[in-house]
């Protein structure tokens, strides 16, 4: 789905990246801690994340996420709010829950994507 | 009740909490509260673990109208209690936001849900949190309202 | 829904029975930081998280959520396997990623049938 229709759906505010009216959004991946998050496989997947430290940003940059979705009600701080657009990735903030905001994406086709840790767990016994 | 929290005990960590709430329940406070109490006791605990220089010591007590509980330490004290209680803002060590810990949110969930809430702390010395939790009213005659 | 009937539907591996596979569940709730949980998981809840030390278990029973949901087929120790024994907390486990978890449980939640 389209960023701006994800934005609608969720009830969020496109702070960055409102002008990407284009960019779709077909995968996602939900995490709090950074180091989940840095076990993604998949590029182009949408981040939906709780944590607004300035890190979640260098880490959109690393993996080439296609956005990042703030969830519970977050405020975006200014210095993340800076390296956003600065790098250029769209951040869309909702006050909905994290279970929420997958549920809808998640009903609205935006499909999950698999981090390095399941594969790597589907090779134990 | 008291219980006592070893700094960096972090296996046992939210174990004091999980028992204080079990025995707030049995000794007959209601629901409401004893989460409210449970979610204090947790947060003062998870604090001594990552926080303090030596651990520190929870106590709870069971009044007619409120729950009590007392979070305190020996060290290293809160050198700004207002940033220590803004939204986001943490000092936890790597080893305890690797696990989900230090979001930044402690305090304030004590502050949340406590009615009254007091926190002193001098660098140095160590800190001490009081929270008064309110007990509801008790109803009237049974059988006359649901709940 | 019962615990029962959505840990069938999704496929969930139950690594600590539940005490009562037959209690509805309230709702769910996504997140790895121990302090949102507490703070917005509401009783009744079933969590679904990639943690799995043994900390899990004293918030599921603080915050009196019905069950959790390890994500991404990580496996609780034995040590958080038997706090979940003692405290009553049921403990399953998914190879889902907590996004799909959470989307099928919400769509689940959402319509039943």
């Amino acid at each position: 789905m389209k960023l701006t229709e994800l934005a609608r759906v969720i009830e969020g505010t496109i702070h960055v990246g409102a002008e990407q009216t284009e960019l779709l959004v077909d995968r996602a991946f939900a995490a709090d801690l950074l180091s989940d998050v840095l076990a993604l496989t998949e590029e182009q997947t949408a981040l939906v994340t709780g944590m607004t430290n300035p890190q979640v940003m260098r880490v959109a940059e690393i993996l080439n996420i296609t956005a990042v979705i703030l969830v519970r009600g977050k405020i975006p701080p200014p210095a993340l709010l800076e390296y956003a657009e600065q790098l250029g990735v769209p951040l869309v903030s909702t006050k909905k829950t994290m279970f929420e905001t997958c549920g809808l994406m998640y009903s609205n086709g935006v499909h999950p994507c698999r981090s390095k840790a399941v594969s790597e767990m589907q090779g134990h016994g | 009740m008291k219980y006592p929290i070893r700094a960096g005990d972090v296996e046992h960590g939210g174990s004091a909490s999980a028992r204080i709430k079990a025995e707030l329940t049995a000794a007959g406070v209601d629901p409401i509260t004893a989460r409210r109490a449970g979610i204090v006791a947790f947060e003062g605990e998870m604090n001594l673990i990552v926080y303090s220089n030596d651990g520190g010591t929870l106590r709870v007590s069971v009044e007619p109208h409120a729950v009590y509980i007392e979070v305190e330490d020996n060290g290293p004290g809160i050198e700004d209690i207002d940033l220590a209680m803004t939204p986001g803002y943490s000092t936890a060590p790597d080893w305890a936001t690797d696990l989900g810990f230090g979001a930044g949110m402690g305090l304030i969930n004590m502050r949340k849900n406590s009615d009254h809430f007091e926190i002193h702390s001098h660098v140095g010395a160590g800190t001490k949190i009081q929270c008064w939790i309110h007990r509801p009213e008790p109803s009237p005659a049974k059988g006359q309202e649901g709940s | 829904m019962k615990l029962s009937q959505i840990a069938e539907r999704l496929s969930l591996v139950p690594i600590v029975e539940a005490n009562e596979p037959d209690a509805e569940v309230t709702g769910g709730y996504c997140g790895d930081l121990l302090s949102h949980v507490l703070s917005s998981a509401r009783p009744g809840n079933l969590w679904v998280t990639i943690q799995h030390h043994t900390n899990v278990v004293a918030v599921a029973q603080v915050a009196g959520l019905s069950a959790i949901v390890i994500a991404e087929g990580r496996q609780p120790d034995e040590a958080t396997q038997s706090r979940a024994r003692e405290g009553g907390i049921a403990l399953y486990s998914s190879s889902e990623s907590t996004y799909e978890i959470a989307g099928r449980l919400h769509r689940l939640l959402s319509d039943p049938t």
